[in-house]
């Protein structure tokens, strides 16, 4: 606590004018409509098939991606910090990278190698069932 | 974008704060990156999962009822209410931690008791949303979904989604107790006699992530 207050004339007189409401608000206006756009794509997907899933799915991704910097820059305002406070939590961050390509590759694999080698399941998961059909399960607990 | 310092400033000869920010600061900046990666770890086993899967059952068909309209379907509607609440909710929160800045005690209440109502919003959807998907047979363990090409779903896709997102509802309720607490705290003037508002900073850090990881988890579970 004695620190926080020792820390206070340097923090905070300095970023006082970054607090922009005006920025505040567009950001807000930034995130709204790229969730409005996500979701109209989602949607005329859904109606018409008008793009390939994969390139669908390349668009959601950098959509996101642009979110997430709008709120880790201006409402966690680390885009104000100082770039020693900005590296020091960015840089291991990008373990992400390594993260997100060795384990959904590895996804992939598992799932090309199983369905090289056991047909049973790759004819399972090839054959459609009823729609009425429920799953053994699916019933309601407690409900016969 | 990085705040002005003079050039060739010595941070790290001693004497100064290196990284310009308050100690509880950079370890709640520190503790979120540790968040980010439990998060990541879950989302990343979901997209295992997924990628080793032949198909998956498709979140247009899944998450299509809305309450109140009954059985139109209304596909991703509630949940991008639940996204438009929580963005919101970070506005007010934001807000908040820049009337702290100037000491305004009032506008910083106002908005904490707006950003607490934005949270108690979100967790209410979440539980109705939650309700909807038991009624209909999904659960942990229990999946009645169909995958997108008509054959049988595996119940991985409800054993991550309730994991995920119940994590995440987890997430957003802590937040919603600790807003409350900083609320109280700032209505019993704690924060004038320290002389400052940076514990609204931190609860605010806390609160913008969980907006930051909802994000995330909209993409994978709704989108994608």
């Amino acid at each position: 606590m004695d620190s926080a207050a020792i820390a206070t004339p340097q923090t905070h007189h300095a970023d006082k004018h970054s607090f922009d409401t005006r920025i505040i608000w567009r950001t807000f206006w930034i995130l709204t409509a790229i969730t409005i756009f996500e979701l109209a794509m989602a949607i005329l997907y859904y109606e018409t098939d008008f793009l390939p899933k994969h390139i669908l799915n390349g668009v959601f991704l950098i959509m996101t991606l642009a979110k997430a910097f709008f709120i880790i820059a201006e409402f966690m305002h680390l885009g104000h910090e100082i770039k020693n406070l900005v590296m020091t939590t960015a840089i291991p961050c990008l373990l992400f990278l390594w993260f997100v390509i060795a384990f959904v590759s590895d996804g992939a694999s598992f799932r090309h190698l199983r369905n090289q080698y056991d047909r049973y399941e790759l004819e399972q998961s090839k054959t459609p069932v009823h729609k009425t059909e429920q799953h053994p399960e699916a019933k309601k607990p407690g409900v016969e | 974008m990085a705040q002005a310092v003079p050039a060739g400033q010595k941070w790290w000869s001693g004497g100064k704060s290196p990284f310009h920010v308050e100690y509880g600061k950079l370890m709640m900046w520190y503790f979120l990156m540790s968040d980010a990666f439990t998060f990541g770890a879950l989302l990343i086993s979901y997209g295992t999962i997924r990628m080793s899967s032949n198909s998956w059952p498709n979140p247009n068909e899944v998450f299509k009822t809305f309450p109140i309209v009954g059985e139109m379907p209304v596909p991703l509607a509630f949940v991008s209410l639940m996204t438009f609440i929580l963005i919101a909710s970070s506005v007010t929160m934001v807000l908040a931690v820049g009337a702290g800045h100037n000491q305004d005690r009032k506008t910083v209440m106002k908005y904490l008791f707006f950003t607490i109502i934005g949270g108690l919003a979100f967790l209410s959807c979440q539980a109705w949303e939650w309700t909807h998907l038991h009624m209909e047979g999904a659960w942990w363990g229990r999946n009645p979904f169909m995958n997108i090409d008509g054959t049988q779903s595996s119940t991985n896709f409800t054993n991550f989604f309730f994991t995920i997102t119940g994590f995440h509802g987890f997430h957003v309720f802590s937040g919603v107790i600790v807003n409350t607490i900083m609320l109280i705290m700032t209505w019993r003037g704690v924060f004038d006699r320290k002389g400052h508002y940076l514990m609204i900073e931190k609860a605010g850090l806390y609160w913008h992530f969980v907006d930051l990881v909802w994000v995330f988890v909209f993409t994978c579970f709704y989108l994608l």
